[in-house]
């Protein structure tokens, strides 16, 4: 594999008592959108802003583009993009007037207008930066953070405070910026984001980092349960069900049976058996553990305490 | 090495411009003090009110600098307070360049009251000949600059636009009192003129005076040194403790 984006290896932060990064540690591959999962408060913000070269860490190192961000930050401005987590623009700037200084800032930048259009803010280019909703004034942020065509892009808790509508449009656009060949960093702590956004992802809770893989693997290898709930009148199903290899347990309330299990091959299974005993059956569905599950299992408490 | 500078001093105008009431603060105000004040004692230069008489355009301009500080500390307490000081962090934009658009708005918006004073003191003044209204607007200009840099090194530490106005009001105001302004610094108190002393405001209300009553600026040469070095050391400052977030 090609030497990694960002790589940063034990970085420490601290604010006086307080450790906001205890231990951190990550390499970002070209072209992958990669995640820093976990709950606010987390060192998700900070470990980024390290990354940017926004705050320096306490010790370790870290490494953008084979630059170091902290040292080297006006030859990296250039060559990444940024958008902060809370961030705010003169109430009364145009949408137009932000893209333009934003561009006259940087050596090559591309055309404002028609990246306003792709974001489709095109209608609001005259509009007050105050005026915007939520969703317009993160699409506006990801305007400035690749107006520099950037090589790797930066985003901070992007879709937080966003109704579901205006979150699934923020997804395709960061897909979008995939395709267009760039590295993504972003953190959330929406496990739904990180599952169906990221190409891998790391959780970091408390200030260290307890894994990294993609979300499909750290499901395998944290959370290998699964369960298939499904509506059947054949009052000797049960015992079939119970037959059914690597099945943990089969529960029934009426009509309706839960079989928990684990390993891929369980709905196979559980579907042949239903074939092979010609069971009825009126509803099937099959409950797959998420990110969220995993990340109860890693630390012992919920993303959302 | 300013790169962005004119494009950003651009907006702050235009952005200072769609706020009617920050307007009206910054230029308004200054002019309707004066106005009332020259209603006060201008029409009337009868003896013991006609050494006021011809203080109050220097008055005027200094209430002009301290308005315009005023507003620069709570500007920058504004972006710092909304986070936009720390989005232009993550720009190639240095925080001279940012401090620099706003010292140049502050000054352009003082050149502008100045000329509504003057239209509105018309019928309380006539210019003496021997004033040069260049250099009374140069030396303006000037003062405004020294004042504007204690304001950055305020605008670099105060934490929210709410504390930014009180805060500002408690430095600046104390210094009219020993500038000289109202009463001469020699018969001030000894502690008031040692304090005088140091406060650049004494040394624009000396050269403001001046200049308004024809003094060349070969006789101001310690004004301007003064004033120099105060901004030349707050400057330094504000750079030191410049606060992004």
């Amino acid at each position: 594999m090609s030497s990694p984006i960002v790589h940063v290896s034990g970085i420490r932060k601290t604010y006086g008592r307080t450790v906001a990064v205890a231990d951190v540690s990550f390499d970002t591959h070209e072209g992958e959108i990669f995640g820093l999962i976990g709950p606010n408060g987390a060192g998700k913000t900070t470990t980024l802003e390290c990354v940017e070269g926004l705050r320096r860490p306490d010790s370790g190192a870290i490494s953008v583009l084979g630059l170091d961000p902290a040292r080297e930050k006006s030859r990296l401005q250039g060559r990444i993009g940024v958008q902060l987590q809370e961030a705010q623009l003169q109430k009364r700037i145009k949408v137009w007037e932000a893209v333009d200084l934003w561009a006259s800032l940087y050596r090559r930048p591309l055309d404002g207008g028609r990246l306003l259009d792709q974001l489709g803010l095109a209608e609001k280019r005259n509009a007050w930066f105050m005026t915007l909703s939520g969703g317009q004034k993160q699409r506006l942020f990801i305007a400035l953070a690749l107006i520099n065509d950037p090589e790797v892009v930066f985003l901070d808790e992007l879709t937080t405070g966003l109704d579901p509508q205006a979150r699934r449009a923020i997804w395709d656009l960061v897909r979008g910026i995939r395709e267009r060949g760039k590295t993504v960093v972003l953190t959330t702590h929406l496990m739904e984001e990180a599952e169906r956004l990221c190409d891998r992802v790391a959780i970091i809770d408390h200030g260290r980092i307890i894994d990294v893989d993609t979300p499909a693997g750290l499901v395998a290898r944290h959370c290998p349960d699964r369960t298939v709930v499904l509506a059947a009148d054949d009052p000797a199903a049960e015992a079939a069900f119970q037959a059914i290899p690597r099945v943990d347990g089969v529960s029934h309330d009426g009509g309706r049976f839960t079989i928990r299990g684990r390993g891929d091959d369980l709905v196979t299974n559980v579907i042949q058996c239903l074939s092979e005993h010609r069971i009825r059956v009126t509803d099937f569905r099959t409950v797959m553990p998420t990110l969220e599950d995993v990340f109860l299992t890693l630390t012992g408490h919920s993303i959302r305490d | 090495m300013l790169r962005g500078l004119w494009k950003l001093t651009w907006i702050e105008i235009k952005v200072f411009v769609r706020e009617p009431l920050g307007v009206i603060g910054t230029v308004g105000m200054p002019v309707v003090a004066f106005v009332v004040l020259s209603r006060v004692f201008g029409g009337r230069p009868t003896r013991g009110v006609a050494r006021i008489a011809a203080d109050v355009p220097a008055f005027g301009a200094i209430l002009i600098a301290l308005s315009a500080v005023l507003s620069l500390i709570t500007v920058i307490a504004i972006y710092r307070e909304g986070g936009i000081l720390k989005r232009l962090r993550a720009t190639p934009l240095s925080p001279v360049t940012i401090l620099a658009a706003h010292v140049i708005v502050k000054l352009l918006f003082t050149a502008i009251t100045l000329g509504l004073m003057i239209a509105a003191g018309k019928r309380y003044y006539t210019l003496p000949p021997e004033v040069s209204l260049a250099s009374f607007t140069l030396a303006l200009l000037f003062s405004t600059l020294s004042v504007l840099a204690i304001g950055f090194v305020i605008a670099s530490v105060v934490p929210t636009a709410r504390f930014a106005q009180p805060v500002g009001t408690i430095v600046l105001y104390p210094m009219i009192a020993c500038s000289g302004l109202f009463v001469p610094v020699d018969a001030l108190p000894a502690a008031m003129q040692r304090a005088a002393q140091v406060l650049p405001l004494t040394y624009a209300v000396s050269l403001l005076k001046g200049i308004w009553q024809g003094d060349g600026w070969s006789a101001h040469v310690g004004d301007v040194a003064a004033l120099l070095i105060v901004f030349g050391l707050c400057t330094a400052l504000s750079s030191r403790v410049f606060r992004w977030e």
